[in-house]
């Protein structure tokens, strides 16, 4: 548990909250009252939005931003979108890793792209970028369900 | 992307910058390790490509 210090009560405050004495305060918060299953659900939907949840504000904004870049890249660079092909094992984990990324996935199917061009010369690196992003976002979430559990 | 190395690039800018966010608090560390993960990944790119270059398929 943080202590705030004596002194001039403005110039300690400021430093304490700016210290991060405010996010272990709301992320306390938080953890006592929902559900870290929840805000993992959260984190999966919106890449870095469990981070923000818990008050770590500044990972959060860092995934929120580079996660769905690194999709739309993927998309631009024509990468595919890969079907859940139970018939291919490695298509469907392919597929499996890009819907990973949470909504922007939906987002980009309702909207009709991600196809991909196999004749473009940067399809498998639109796929890597894809398949990547998605997973990353996995792992944001477990760091997420960590954060959510008080380990870190 | 213009070429290879630019998407090459993007793909390990991408990579650290997540990386080092996941496994630093401090944003000193952050760009720290960032820095060493982007250049490891861009060394070991270009390292790999030098490697393979000779290979006939």
């Amino acid at each position: 548990m943080r202590r705030t210090p004596r002194g001039p009560e403005s110039f300690h405050l400021a430093r304490y909250w700016l210290g991060g004495g405010c996010r272990n305060i709301i992320g306390a918060m938080d953890r006592s009252t929902t559900s870290p299953y929840l805000i993992c659900l959260v984190a999966w939907v919106i890449p870095g939005a469990g981070h923000l949840w818990l008050g770590r504000l500044q990972k959060g904004m860092v995934f929120l931003i580079a996660l769905p870049s690194m999709f739309a890249m993927g998309l631009w660079l024509e990468g595919r979108l890969f079907p859940f092909d139970l018939e291919q094992p490695l298509v469907a984990l392919a597929a499996l890793a890009d819907i990973g990324i949470g909504v922007p996935y939906f987002v980009a199917e309702f909207v009709g792209i991600g196809a991909g061009r196999v004749i473009a010369q940067s399809f498998e690196y639109g796929n890597a970028f894809l398949i990547v992003a998605g997973l990353l976002n996995m792992l944001v979430v477990l760091d997420v369900f960590d954060v959510a559990e008080g380990r870190k | 992307m213009s070429s290879h190395f630019g998407a090459m690039a993007a793909f390990a800018m991408f990579v650290s910058v997540v990386f080092a966010t996941l496994m630093r608090d401090a944003p000193a560390e952050q760009l720290q390790l960032g820095l060493r993960l982007f250049g490891g990944l861009v060394v070991g790119g270009l390292l790999a490509g030098w490697l393979l270059y000779p290979l006939p398929f």
